[in-house]
């Protein structure tokens, strides 16, 4: 029954592609000397960039294909969320060389894990069955824990490996069992076959069992997310890893877990959208309220961005709310936005962090004007983009979201949302006041790091947060347009 | 032939101000550029008022380029002749804030230049943007560069004040958004010529109305919601203060007339009562606050506070002249009174304003009691400072009078009640403003600080002598700018007329 169709392989061609680069690396990388890893650097970027290429060109035009009986799909969303993986893997490669040479964690694995990890988003956007779904989810999940816990010699990062794993592994535990309902309702793993052939009517004598099925998908997508109240593995894990992992799990991961959502709920559980918007609605709401709440009282940076991540997902499940296409699509332009805006946050950090000083304390960043204007600048940037203040990227993707929620009807969760992103403005403000207010508490030039490709790369990253805010409509049509390119 | 007028008047300082921040590193520098730039917006903005055709009317200078297809929000600017005015008053404002910040700002010159220049791109566009998300935009960016301001160059309790300034005006402008894309919903698109056509039931132009009059309430500010106000002016720098009482304000009232009179008329009428109550308890209340001030900033703010009342009192008189009496000529008088009041208070508070930075570089005090006879030792200065305490007590023949006295004389037709209690400002505005004439300027000298200060420089004499000219200009022939309003006045009066519901 099942046939192997030599042409699918055309279809995958972006991952086979980076599947063999990585291998490839992995090899070279054990030849290398450790001052050869440079090699390992470049050649990891120029494998996510011909990876980009391809996904791009041979993007479907029209209709979505898929592959292997429909196991894998390539359509208009996987396109734009893989290019944006891609670009923000991209940054982390960037970002972190000189931050993790300091520590001497400049080391192959860093790139290996990493490179899985994004082959494993890059299939899970493009999931076509929940058997799909779990394997791209796992390869990113347990190259994420590996990751996390680079740092052997770190107390924090152990334990924040430690957290990050037992309740990914619990999350992943509940997924599955979720799966496994569903699968026993509908027998059929194919998302599509689900939609097509599950009987989502309330007289249906499965619906308890899909009920059930949904209520633990949604826990598991909750926690990949790191929704309230599902979020307790993400402070720790934010605040435990070395930089260079944090911006890497604060960005991409987000990306691939909107592609996760999309695919489950819309593509498998498109029928019971009034239960799971329901839920996600109110997941919405603990997140913008805990999210935002919490965040006031962190003094640590990474914290701080921690809860604020998780108040942004809950503005990126209003999106969800809304339960269709134009909604998905906001959810999907607020979760690119996201992701750029946090690689330019996190960015910040490492460019401020130098051998045994880490800048992860919101008063290191003290009087960041007088030392260098320019990437005062970008941080505060990069804050008004996040806190949702005009003309940056951030407030369009707010409006986007909250367009859609106010179309669904869902006035009341708009006018929560907003009210809390009020309560946000206030400790984005605080870093942009120590910025610009306070006195440094070294009153030297900032000691740049001399790596040219790291400061050009997040000086364009915080420059495309505002160039973005002027011109976003370009983006925009692309992602309304992705939801037009749908495998039949 | 399309003009392009508005965006280079918004550009232009916008683009100014990278310039500044990239070639102004050396103070010097920065500040004739930042000069030139304002001079330049001055110049191009003059061919604004003098091409504005009155016996047409309308909106004009029309550009339109589409911004976000997928929203159907447009780049859309246009000026009608309340927008030529507030225009030319931000240019022209602009032009003294950037001289009058030449010597006391002397850290980050740059920046603080960039800063004012940008936020007068800002403020142009909000003036200019036909397409509400266009304006909203404008509307929410013009706090970074005020925000900034505040907190680099203010006084000791910058960051409460910048802070409460920016969270406050925030949470007042983010209830709009909400308004915006429920109308959005309802119509397809931004611009505001559709959502002025639109037929709302009653209950939703309420719910409207009080998100818009929660933006612009507070932007105003109108009492209760004012007490951002005195804490940004007193902690702001000169120049910060003088745009921000000048113009800043303004856009409150201008937003009143953009869009919830237009877009709400029935609930507009319904709550108009709550505007006038509000109004009128600025106007007394607020004035007696101003009187026991011992901070010359905080003063002055409060009288804002209180003139800016007569703003909102106009605009919704008009309304209950129009649809209780049918008054429409007692109308047109309101919200030309309104407007002319708009102008005014952006020459008199810019002045007031100016006058205490050149007591306060000279000091570093802004106590009213560290003062005292100070025209003994600075004539010059008395002379200015007299004349423009005389129109902030709208004395006739000042800019001051004009406006006030054209919104009591309509408050006058609609209840005599309303027009009295708003007489009152005549009484206390005099009060708190003379006697702070009295205690600053008059008298024996203070002290031996006092003895020492110097009159005005050259720099401060253009400054002084520049809004002087408005003032007595607009106070003793305010005809052409009446000319110039009067086909807008028309046009909202007439779409007050119209019952939406």
């Amino acid at each position: 029954m099942i046939q192997f169709n030599p042409a699918d392989l055309a279809t995958l061609r972006p991952e086979l592609f980076l599947l063999g680069a990585t291998c490839a690396i992995l090899l070279i990388d054990l030849f290398l000397k450790p001052a050869q890893r440079n090699v390992t650097h470049w050649l990891s970027l120029a494998a996510l960039a011909v990876t980009a290429v391809l996904v791009c060109c041979g993007a479907p035009q029209e209709h979505g294909v898929t592959a292997f009986n429909g196991m894998f799909i390539r359509d208009g969303v996987a396109t734009v969320l893989k290019v944006f993986v891609l670009l923000t893997t991209g940054l982390v490669f960037l970002y972190g060389r000189g931050y993790l040479r300091d520590r001497g964690l400049f080391i192959g694995e860093f790139y290996l894990l990493l490179l899985f990890a994004t082959l494993g988003m890059m299939l899970l956007v493009s999931a076509g069955s929940l058997v799909t779904i779990y394997l791209g989810l796992e390869l990113l999940t347990l190259s994420s824990y590996a990751l996390v816990a680079l740092n052997r010699d770190s107390r924090a990062s152990s334990e924040a490996a430690i957290k990050y794993f037992v309740l990914g592994a619990l999350a992943s535990g509940l997924l599955l069992y979720g799966m496994s309902m569903i699968y026993g309702a509908t027998g059929t793993l194919d998302l599509a076959r689900i939609h097509a052939v599950a009987d989502f009517s309330a007289n249906s004598p499965h619906h308890m069992l899909l009920a059930f099925g949904l209520v633990f998908l949604v826990v598991g997508i909750a926690f990949k997310f790191g929704a309230a109240p599902f979020h307790m593995w993400l402070p720790d894990v934010y605040h435990g890893a070395p930089t260079a992992i944090t911006v890497f799990i604060g960005s991409a991961p987000k990306l691939a877990a909107f592609g996760m959502a999309y695919r489950l709920l819309d593509g498998a559980m498109g029928g019971m959208s009034g239960q799971w918007s329901l839920m996600l609605a109110v997941l919405a709401v603990l997140s913008l309220a805990i999210g935002n709440l919490f965040a006031i009282a962190q003094s640590n940076l990474k914290r701080m961005l921690a809860y604020s991540t998780i108040s942004h997902i809950g503005f990126l499940l209003l999106g969800f709310v809304n339960g269709t296409t134009s909604g998905y699509a906001a959810a999907m332009f607020y979760a690119i936005s996201y992701a750029l805006m946090a690689a330019v946050a996190f960015g910040m950090i490492l460019l401020l962090a130098r051998a045994g000083f880490e800048a992860e304390e919101i008063d290191d960043f003290k009087g960041l004007n007088k030392r260098n204007p320019w990437y005062a600048a970008v941080m505060a940037l990069a804050m008004f983009s996040l806190a949702g203040v005009p003309p940056l990227f951030g407030f369009f993707a707010k409006l986007m979201v909250l367009k859609a929620a106010i179309d669904a009807g869902q006035l009341w969760l708009a006018i929560v949302a907003i009210a809390f992103a009020i309560i946000g403005l206030f400790y984005y403000l605080r870093v942009v006041k120590v910025i610009y207010f306070d006195e440094p508490q070294d009153h030297g030039p900032l000691a740049l790091p001399k790596d040219l490709a790291f400061r050009v790369g997040l000086s364009l990253n915080g420059l495309a947060l505002l160039v973005l805010g002027v011109a976003w409509s370009p983006l925009l049509e692309w992602c309304y347009g992705a939801f037009a390119i749908v495998a039949k | 032939m399309a003009s392009h007028l508005l965006s280079l008047l918004i550009w232009l300082p916008i683009v100014g101000a990278i310039v500044v921040l990239a070639f102004g590193r050396q103070a010097n520098t920065a500040r004739w550029l930042s000069l030139g730039v304002a001079l330049l917006t001055f110049v191009v903005s003059i061919p604004l008022w003098t091409g504005y055709q009155t016996a047409v009317g309308g909106l004009q200078f029309v550009e339109h380029l589409s911004w976000i297809p997928a929203l159907k929000a447009n780049y859309a600017l246009g000026a009608d002749g309340i927008s030529v005015a507030l225009i030319v008053l931000t240019t022209f404002t602009s032009v003294l804030v950037v001289l009058g910040s030449w010597g006391p700002i002397e850290t980050r010159v740059s920046q603080y230049m960039a800063a004012m220049l940008a936020l007068e791109g800002f403020l142009i566009g909000v003036f200019a943007a036909t397409d509400a998300l266009l304006f909203y935009v404008f509307f929410e960016g013009m706090l970074i560069p005020m925000f900034i301001i505040i907190g680099i160059w203010g006084g000791p309790r910058r960051v409460y004040a910048t802070l409460k300034f920016f969270i406050y005006t925030f949470l007042g402008s983010i209830f709009m958004l909400v308004g915006l894309i429920y109308l959005h919903m309802k119509t397809g698109e931004f611009s505001l010529a559709s959502f002025a056509q639109l037929s709302l039931s009653t209950k939703e132009q309420g719910w409207l109305f009080f998100a818009f009059l929660i933006a612009f309430a507070i932007k105003v500010p109108m009492w209760p919601v004012h007490t951002w106000l005195p804490d940004a002016h007193v902690e702001a720098p000169t120049g910060g203060s003088v745009i921000l009482a000048a113009i800043m304000l303004k856009v409150g009232g201008y937003g009143f007339i953009r869009f919830s009179l237009p877009i709400t008329p029935d609930a507009s009428q319904e709550y108009a009562w709550v505007v006038i109550a509000m109004s009128l308890i600025a106007i007394v209340y607020i004035g007696y606050v101003a009187l026991v001030q011992e901070d010359m900033k905080k003063l002055i703010a409060y009288s804002s506070i209180a003139h800016m009342a007569f703003v909102t009192l106009g605009l919704f008189i008009a309304l209950a002249l129009v649809r209780t009496h049918g008054n429409p000529a007692g109308a047109r008088l309101a919200v030309q009174g309104a407007m002319v009041q708009m102008i005014s208070h952006g020459f008199v508070s810019g002045a007031m304003f100016s006058c205490i930075g050149v007591l306060y570089d000279r000091l570093h005090t802004r106590q009213i009691a560290d003062y005292g006879g100070v025209a003994n030792v600075m004539p010059w200065f008395a002379a200015f400072m007299v004349l423009f305490a005389m129109a902030n007590c709208g004395l006739p023949g000042t800019s001051g009078f004009v406006g006030e006295f054209m919104v009591i004389l309509a408050a006058f037709q609609d209840s005599p009640l309303i027009a009295l209690v708003a007489a009152f400002t005549l009484i206390i505005g005099a009060a708190y403003t003379l006697w702070l004439v009295k205690r600053v300027v008059f008298g024996e000298v203070g002290n031996d600080k006092v003895a020492k200060m110097k009159d005005l420089d050259a720099r401060e004499w253009i400054v002084l002598g520049a809004f002087a000219i408005a003032v007595l200009a607009l106070g003793v022939y305010p005809k052409p700018l009446t000319d110039l309003m009067e086909p807008a006045v028309q046009q909202i009066v007439q779409s007050l007329t119209l019952a939406k519901a």
